[in-house]
C-alpha cells in the first residue's frame, strides 16, 4: 500500500520518523488521525471458516483490512490538509478487534508543513 | 461415530495440506528474500537524522493468516501442558515474513534503497469468542528513503 489513490492534486508525504529526509519542518499543525471500522460479509467469514481446515493466508481478510488500512489513511490526510498540512510525520497504525466480525483500523500522526 | 470420523478427515486434510503449504510457503519466502538482499532496512532512524535521504515515503506490508485445522488442535493440546506452543510459532514467523516482505517489495519498486523505523505489529482478528477462525493480521511499516 503506498497510499496513491488520493486526489491527484495532493502530495502530502507521509513517513514514520520524526522527520522528512531532505526538507525541513517549518510548522508543527497538531495529531491529525483517521478510523475505519469494517466488517467481513458473510461470505467471506464462510469462506475463511472453511480456509481455517487448510490454513494459510486468508486474502479475503488481507484485502478487506489493507482497504480499510487505506481509508484510514486517506481520512487522516484529508483532516491534514483541512489544517494546511504538507506532510505528516511520525504515523502510527493500529488494529483492534472490536467483535468476531468487525475490526478497527486507525491512523494517526503528526501534521507539519515542510519547506 | 460419525463425527468422530469428520474430526479425523478434517484432522487428516489439515495436517496434509497444511504442512504442504507452509513448506512451499517457506521455500518461496526465501526465495524472494534473495531478491531483495540489496535493501537496508533498520529499526532506527525515529529521532537521528537520516543522512543521504533525498525523499521519503511510507510503505506497509500486511497479511492475514489462519491456522490449520491440525495446528489448531495440537496447539489445543499443548496449551494444557503449557510451553512452547511450537506450531503457532512457525505460523507467526511466516506471517511476519511474508508482511514484512511485502512492504519490502512495494518499497523496492517506488526505488528506495533503505528502509528506516521499521514496526511490526500483529493483531488477532478472531476476536474473543473462542471459537470460529484463528485469524491473526501481521502488518510492517516503515518509511523508505532513496
Amino acid at each position: 500500500m503506498t497510499v496513491q489513490p488520493r486526489s491527484s492534486a495532493s502530495t502530502i508525504i507521509l513517513t514514520n520518523i520524526e522527520t522528512v529526509p531532505g526538507k525541513t519542518i517549518t510548522q508543527q499543525l497538531g495529531l491529525v488521525q483517521g478510523s475505519s471500522v469494517r466488517a467481513k460479509h458473510l461470505g467471506r467469514d464462510i469462506a475463511a471458516g472453511l480456509k481455517n481446515i487448510v490454513g494459510g493466508e486468508l486474502k479475503g481478510y488481507t484485502e478487506l483490512l489493507q482497504e480499510a488500512r487505506e481509508e484510514a489513511t486517506s481520512r487522516m490526510v484529508k483532516d491534514a490538509q483541512k489544517r494546511g498540512a504538507n506532510a505528516i510525520v511520525n504515523v502510527r497504525f493500529a488494529t483492534s478487534s472490536l467483535t468476531q466480525g468487525a475490526a478497527e483500523l486507525f491512523a494517526y500522526g503528526t501534521a507539519v508543513r515542510v519547506e | 461415530m460419525d463425527g468422530l470420523i469428520i474430526f479425523a478427515v478434517l484432522l487428516g486434510i489439515g495436517y496434509f495440506f497444511g504442512a504442504r503449504a507452509e513448506k512451499q510457503h517457506l521455500l518461496f519466502l526465501q526465495h524472494r528474500e534473495q531478491a531483495i538482499k540489496g535493501l537496508v532496512l533498520s529499526t532506527a532512524g525515529a529521532k537521528a537524522t537520516v543522512p543521504n535521504a533525498h525523499q521519503a515515503e511510507l510503505f506497509v506490508g500486511s497479511v492475514v493468516i489462519s491456522s490449520d485445522f491440525f495446528k489448531t488442535f495440537v496447539a489445543g493440546i499443548m496449551n494444557l501442558f503449557g510451553g512452547r506452543i511450537t506450531v503457532y510459532e512457525s505460523l507467526l514467523e511466516r506471517g511476519r515474513r511474508e508482511a514484512l516482505l511485502r512492504m519490502e517489495e512495494t518499497a523496492l519498486a517506488w526505488g528506495a534503497e533503505r528502509i528506516v523505523n521499521i514496526r511490526i505489529q500483529t493483531a488477532e482478528l478472531s476476536g474473543n469468542s473462542g471459537k470460529g477462525v484463528v485469524a491473526l493480521e501481521v502488518i510492517a511499516y516503515g518509511t523508505g528513503v532513496r
